[in-house]
């Protein structure tokens, strides 16, 4: 057993030694133990080095507001960093390192930096790095180059690269009452609540349940506290309409009582359970909320308060009775209220020598007299530390006489040893839920605090009910009958008149003194975690930052990872002094999620990863069992390329387009969104929706339609194939599926509702195969019966009904590779049988399968359009589509498409270019007039696709260019300096290959 | 943010797709009053209060819904078929307030 730590008592297993290294040295603890309560145990004093200064930091808190004790735990390669050492749970094999320091903890050489203190004050980066106004360093460059060496002495953890293994989930729940935060408080209206029947959530980001009662000492209904939470806890575990979530942080209110939560289920073990996942985001609709989320206590404001060794009152008594752990042997307490003399009683009881109470209060309550004097502790009434002694551990401080009604200090400096100070500022109550909430905190003069108001009718769709320290009882027989009140409330019933346990406790004045700093020479820290000093908020005065917004941009004062929980009021306190204004009227900002950090895991949990939903064709196995490389397109898995062994990418697309134009191709085009239109109206509504006719198109053809958005921009492209005079099958690209579904509902629903129109997606009834190339007339004539396919029965843009194997199918003749093409529709189901039966007649005329990068390079030879190009700014006449644009009706876009912008000479125009060097060319790179390759500059267009093609032999692309029409037959050049490559370039029509179409229409 | 859809009850904001402000009219397709056609596509209006908005409820049964929804407290006082406006009256009235 290690000298700091107690014999009995806490949540420790003294029986069970955990082994675990810090810095790469190894240590133990006990079961329960946080990995800041076992190096405590083991006097370790130095956590981490501070974020600016670089000074040597120690444990402040014990809970989830540690401003300095951050580490990194590693798991394998995987880093998490700035996770508080009084968060993290001991288990075997864990491995946590310190942060911010080089080349060790213990010898930092950034550490100099506290000699330039005055330097690195609010600001400081701003002014100082602006630089000369001429010259090789003028203006932001010289910031540029400071930036690398300020970034690498500033700062936390580092975050690592690689990949997280861990898995994540999402949980929706629903509940009567939501219970946040354990304390006896939460216990009591889980309790109240839950004997009403009601179905409820009882939340704590502590592994274990019962918050103040865990570490107060007091007694409960002649138990000890932590006793009484335990059997209360055990009552609800067992119950139906009980749901109990330990280490579970609820870090977000939304609407309608919404709240999100963050469940830590595997950290504290060394191997996740089977099918655990490492985080679990709760979304959690409550009829009501029951706020029970205590208070954090503030430290006081003081030169070398930031020393390790001093650390927050009730720290070192959750250390001493929750986990057993002295922080020191000889303790000295400074303190505004009286919240400290039960920390006193505690300490001296776990067996640490008191050696004196600093109070800055000049009278002192009997009963606080009689505490002190209980513990053997000197008694120092109205005065204040003023400095603190030690480095890397606090060897002693230093206090004087104080005068809190106008601040002053008299007499002379006296030195106490101690190897531990402790603080307390006063409390503030946890209000952040609410504030998120909506509610406006109020400030509580006497209790020298902001407290939530009473939940009103101003946000209705948000309603909670608060509870104990939270609204600012601070006492736990208060915290009881509010608790029990608040879960009766919640859960709809009215008061039952049972007896109350009954509470024994340390007497004490909740209200504190307000005194928030002591003025005197040396840093005295308001932000330890992002090193905001007491004269950092009073230059920030004097440059004129005074709101509180300001103040907190300024000097990043509640910034950090923290956000401020320990730092907020002081900071303020000190803001509305040099104002000389009250608090109330300096303000408080309002508080948003997240609480407390949030793995960004469980925000994406399954929609990241295994779980992440796919989208397959019906042929899918079958290219996978045929050698496909499958390239994810959205939510769609599509073959890329059908490579042969030892093949490239780029050798297989060219054999498979050289195929398909010399014999034949087929690829898969399920994907392509496919909708159902169908009513009295169909026609007249495709002419509304299309810019060309459709109304005039024949049952058994087809027609390629374009849409434009309300703007006049275009939106997308594809065919309609008319089935029956009331019935069409549109189709769409792959990617516009869902937009162009949801845009025509919405035209039937809100603008034309007299329509007698329905839509209806069947792009997954579907499945489609296009077969190109000069056999592929020849290749259906030898599968498909009860149909002829020959010119006059299948004529261009033709339908026709027939069988492939005994399976029913549509085609029709239409071509995106230019080719003599036809597109084969079957039921989904039948997908693959109608392929192999496909691939099967294909055999003896050499039938390829070719993938998306083959269908790319056969359409940018044709010069067809895709997502690429109708990106959102381009229309129809930029697309060379205006032939499209019917004259003879109104249609959606058509009263906007004609404004000036639109039809400028100068607009980006699709256009064709060749590599004239005869190198490959960028999809995105810009196309110059004169290439500048030190200074590039002077874009006048972009690359959309581009491909080697194998019917010109050349590197070609597709792009957008200014003027692009008239530039056909010049010469510009592709400028792409990321990727360092210039070159001539031709321009000329998008319609590379075969611009008469001869082949498709054989 | 909870939306009570007419046909499907009340359901989270992520089943539906926010279309936009409700007050807009769209001119007569015909119309060449470019005035009329750019308020149309691109003033909306943003109150700092009760707005009349329209979703469609994208992951339910897609119908359009006209809401009423507060822009200061997300409190939804009223929810309506947009196509019930102009024909058929809602098949099914769901529990609670619409």
């Amino acid at each position: 057993m290690s000298p700091r730590r107690t014999d009995t008592g806490g949540r420790i297993d003294r029986l069970k030694t955990i082994r675990f290294t810090f810095d790469g040295v190894a240590y133990t603890g006990h079961a329960g133990d946080t990995l800041a309560s076992a190096l405590l145990a083991k006097g370790v004093t130095l956590f981490g080095r501070s974020f600016k200064y670089h000074r040597p930091r120690g444990l402040l808190t014990a809970g989830v507001e540690e401003p300095n004790a951050l580490v990194t735990v590693l798991k394998g390669e995987v880093r998490e960093p700035n996770i508080p050492a009084t968060m993290v749970e001991i288990h075997d094999g864990l491995v946590a390192i310190s942060q911010n320091r080089f080349p060790s903890l213990a010898w930092d050489i950034n550490a100099v930096n506290q000699l330039g203190g005055k330097l690195l004050s609010a600001g400081f980066y701003y002014k100082t790095f602006m630089g000369p106004v001429v010259g090789p360093l003028k203006g932001t460059r010289f910031w540029m180059v400071c930036e690398r060496f300020i970034r690498r002495a500033a700062g936390l953890g580092s975050a690592g690269s690689a990949k997280d293994p861990a898995r994540y989930e999402r949980m929706n729940a629903f509940c009567d009452v939501l219970v946040v935060g354990s304390g006896p408080a939460g216990l009591m209206a889980a309790k109240a609540a839950a004997d009403q029947g009601a179905r409820v959530m009882l939340a704590d980001l502590e592994p274990r349940f019962g918050g103040s009662a865990n570490w107060s000492g007091e007694t409960i209904d002649g138990a000890p506290a932590s006793d009484w939470a335990r059997r209360t806890v055990a009552q609800l575990e067992g119950r139906d309409n009980v749901r109990l979530l330990p280490r579970t942080t609820v870090w977000g209110y939304y609407d309608n009582n919404t709240l999100a939560a963050l469940e830590r289920v595997t950290d504290h073990k060394e191997q996740p359970g089977k099918g655990e996942p490492r985080h679990r985001y709760w979304a959690i609709r409550a009829k009501s909320v029951v706020l029970a989320t205590g208070a954090f206590e503030r430290p006081l404001v003081f030169p070398g308060n930031d020393r390790p060794g001093v650390m927050l009152a009730h720290a070192a008594e959750r250390y001493a009775n929750e986990f057993g752990v002295l922080p020191g042997e000889r303790i000295a307490l400074f303190t505004n209220n009286d919240s400290a003399y039960r920390v006193a009683v505690a300490l001296k009881k776990a067996g640490a020598a008191v050696v004196a109470i600093a109070d800055v209060r000049p009278e002192l309550s009997a009963e606080m007299r009689k505490l002190a004097e209980e513990v053997d502790a000197e008694i120092l009434a109205g005065h204040a530390v003023v400095a603190t002694e030690g480095g890397r551990a606090l060897s002693g401080l230093k206090l004087q006489r104080f005068d809190m009604a106008n601040g002053t200090l008299t007499g002379d400096a006296r030195s106490i040893h101690a190897d531990c100070l402790l603080m307390s500022g006063g409390w503030s109550p946890t209000i952040h839920l609410a504030s998120q909430a909506g509610a406006k905190a109020q400030w509580n003069a006497a209790r020298q605090a902001f407290l939530p108001p009473k939940p009103t009718q101003q946000w209705p769709t948000q309603q909670w009910i608060g509870a104990g320290a939270f609204t600012g009882s601070f006492s736990t027989a208060e915290a009881i009958a509010e608790g029990r009140a608040a879960g009766l409330a919640a859960a709809g019933a009215t008061g039952t008149p049972t007896a109350l346990p009954t509470v024994e406790a340390v007497p004490g004045d909740p209200d504190p003194a307000p005194v928030f700093e002591i003025r005197a020479k040396g840093k005295s820290f308001v932000d330890f975690q992002h090193d905001v000093t007491a004269e950092d908020v009073r230059l920030a005065h004097r440059e004129g930052f005074v709101s509180v917004e300001h103040l907190k941009r300024y000097t990043t004062l509640g910034m950090a990872t923290d956000q401020g929980k320990s730092s907020n009021i002081p900071g303020l306190a000190i803001m509305a002094e040099a104002l000389g204004k009250p608090i109330p009227e300096v303000g408080t900002t309002r508080f948003r999620p997240p609480f407390a950090p949030v793995s960004i895991g469980s925000l994406a949990a399954e929609r990241f990863g295994d779980l992440k939903p796919e989208r397959l064709t019906p042929m899918h196995d079958w290219h996978v069992a045929n050698g496909a490389t499958m390239y994810s397109a959205g939510l769609w898995y599509r073959p890329m390329i059908y490579g042969d062994a030892g093949e490239t990418v780029e050798q297989a697309y060219v054999r498979e387009a050289k195929a398909t134009r010399e014999s034949a191709g087929i690829v898969d085009v399920s994907t392509l969104g496919k909708i159902a239109v169908q009513g009295p109206d169909a026609a007249a509504f495709l002419d509304r929706v299309y810019t060309n006719m459709f109304s005039t198109l024949a049952v058994g053809k087809a027609r390629y339609g374009l849409m434009l958005r309300e703007d006049g921009l275009a939106f997308d492209d594809g065919t309609t194939w008319r089935l029956g005079e009331q019935d069409f099958l549109m189709t769409t690209t792959t990617a516009n599926a869902g937009k162009v579904m949801q845009h025509l509902e919405y035209f039937l629903d809100v603008i034309w509702p007299e329509l007698k129109v329905h839509v209806t997606s069947v792009t997954d009834e579907w499945a489609g195969a296009a077969i190109g190339g000069p056999k592929a007339r020849q290749i259906l004539a030898a599968c498909v019966t009860s149909t002829a396919v020959d010119n006059a029965t299948l004529p261009f843009m033709g339908i026709v009904r027939g069988e492939i194997a005994d399976v029913p199918v549509m085609i029709c003749r239409l071509s995106f590779s230019g080719e003599m093409a036809f597109e084969v529709y079957s039921g989904a189901g039948h997908g693959t049988h109608v392929w192999e039966a496909l691939i099967e007649a294909g055999k003896p005329f050499g039938l390829v399968t070719y993938g998306l990068e083959a269908l790319g390079t056969m359409r940018i030879e044709k010069g067809h359009v895709t997502g690429a190009e109708i990106d959102g700014r381009t229309t129809a006449r930029d697309l060379h589509l205006d032939w499209m644009l019917s004259k003879k009706k109104p249609f959606i876009g058509s009263a906007m498409m004609d404004r000036e912008g639109l039809i400028a000479s100068d607009r980006l125009e699709l256009v064709g270019l060749i590599a004239l060097d005869n190198r490959p060319l960028n999809g995105g790179a810009h196309i110059v007039e004169e290439v500048d390759e030190a200074n590039p500059h002077g874009s006048i267009g972009h690359i959309t696709a581009c491909c080697y093609s194998p019917a010109l032999g050349k590197h070609i692309a597709l792009a957008l260019v200014k003027g692009g029409k008239a530039r056909r037959g010049t010469r510009a050049h592709v400028s792409d300096p990321l990727r360092n490559r210039f070159g001539p370039v031709e321009i000329v029509s998008n319609h590379f290959f075969d611009p008469e179409g001869t082949r498709m229409h054989g | 943010m909870l939306i009570t859809c007419p046909y499907c009850g009340p359901r989270d904001v992520i089943e539906f797709t926010y279309q936009g402000d409700g007050n807009r009219e769209r001119p007569d397709p015909a119309s060449q009053n470019f005035e009329a056609w750019n308020a149309y596509v691109y003033d909306r209006l943003n109150p700092a209060g009760d707005h009349n908005e329209i979703w469609q409820h994208s992951g339910g049964c897609r119908a359009h819904l006209r809401v009423v929804r507060n822009t200061l407290t997300h409190e939804i006082s009223s929810v309506a078929f947009v196509r019930g406006e102009h024909t058929s009256t809602p098949r099914r009235k769901a529990e609670g307030k619409s």
